[in-house]
């Protein structure tokens, strides 16, 4: 595999081809915040937490750390004013969503980053929607007993009382990779409402 | 429902996970609606996760997750249509079966949908009544139409 060089933050960094941008940074020991991202996990670019500045050829842009690959001579800047500036809104439009969520190091960021949680108002969905728990089911566990269903402000986990009802008692391994506690808040509504067979929506049956 | 056209399109498609959409799209077409238990044998059949079926299903307003009535009346309320006067047309719609945008009417009779652009905005108001067009349409215009049904 051949080595790269690239910089980040003035530091000269020897990365592998592949490697993404995160990964390098990472090797060398200079933290970018992350949420949506699990090693174990495909990159999924959801928060845009981890975003950072690139330089390639002159040019500036804003992209997300866990998804760019490393590339010749790319120059890295990872606190400039405006990634700051980027990460605290970020922060504050998440905490509106879930204010008291204690996982991911959000409460830790967003003093870092100075996020204020009631800049925004509480629209609590508690749902930051990482996508941890629903890929960590496809990716690893291979079951896909959690999906996202509808789009835009309507967007939310659930999960699929037929699947969830014979698979989720002896794993729930999801659970501690939640931000919030939703997503067990979730898992014991389905409980309640839709095992062990019953499914959730009208059947032609009714 | 009709079981045998959805087997047929479902075997057609057997282990296809690329045809997903299609599929789900056919016997939308088919059925007017995807049951529940629809939705699993799709799964089952095209050898795709569950939960991308639901995603999808959920994601695209063409989709119907619960019965449609036997008449589907499609509002347009884009822009041009709305300056003609769609909203007042809506409105007669709403009193004359009792139903908002998205939902049945308990006899399964109507199912009323507002639409965007239908891209024939000269026509507008247009209403479209089970696949139907009618356009410069007027309350009372409507009204009739609904009420010989
Ligand atoms: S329920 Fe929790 S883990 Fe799942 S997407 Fe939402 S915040 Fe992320
Ligand atoms: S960690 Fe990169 S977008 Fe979430
Ligand atoms: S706005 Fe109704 S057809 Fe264009």
């Amino acid at each position: 595999m051949s080595e790269i060089i690239i910089q980040i933050d003035g530091r000269e960094i020897a990365a592998d081809e592949g490697m993404t941008v995160l990964q390098a940074a990472q090797k060398a020991g200079i933290s970018i915040p992350t949420l949506c991202y699990l090693e174990t996990l495909e990159p999924y670019g959801a928060c845009r937490l981890c975003s950072v500045e690139v330089e390639v050829r002159g040019r500036t842009n804003l992209v997300a750390a866990c998804l760019y690959p490393v590339e010749k001579d790319l120059i890295v800047r990872t606190r400039t004013e405006k990634v700051d500036r980027i990460r605290k809104v970020i922060l504050e439009l998440l905490l509106a969503h879930a204010p008291e969520a204690r996982g991911l190091q959000m409460q830790e960021y967003a003093e870092e980053y100075g996020a204020d949680k009631n800049r925004y108002e509480k629209e609590p969905s508690f749902c930051i929607q990482c996508g941890l728990c629903v890929r960590y089911c496809a990716e690893i566990k291979k079951k896909n007993a959690i999906c996202f269903v509808n789009k835009g402000p309507t967007r939310e986990i659930q999960f699929i009382p037929e699947i969830a009802s014979k698979e989720c008692w002896n794993c729930t391994e999801c659970f501690p990779l939640c931000p919030t506690e939703y997503l067990q808040g979730v898992f014991v509504l389905t409980k309640a409402l839709a095992f062990p067979a019953n499914p959730m929506g009208p059947t032609s049956a009714e | 429902m009709n079981n045998d056209k959805i087997e047929q399109i479902l075997n057609e498609h057997q282990g296809q996970a690329g045809a997903l959409i299609k599929v789900m799209m056919e016997i939308q077409e088919e059925n007017k609606w995807l049951p529940r238990e629809v939705l699993v044998q799709i799964s089952e059949k095209l050898e795709v996760p569950l939960s991308r079926v639901l995603r999808i299903a959920t994601f695209y307003k063409t989709f119907s997750l619960t019965p449609k009535g036997s008449y589907q009346i499609n509002i347009c309320t884009g822009t041009a249509c709305q300056v003609r006067g769609a909203q007042q047309v809506l409105d007669k719609v709403q009193e004359l079966t009792g139903i908002k945008p998205g939902e049945t009417d308990p006899d399964s009779k109507f199912s009323l949908e507002t639409v965007n652009c239908q891209g024939c905005c000269s026509l507008g108001p247009l209403v479209e009544i089970d696949g139907k067009a009618h356009g410069k349409t007027a309350p009372d215009e409507i009204a009739d139409a609904l009420k010989k049904i």
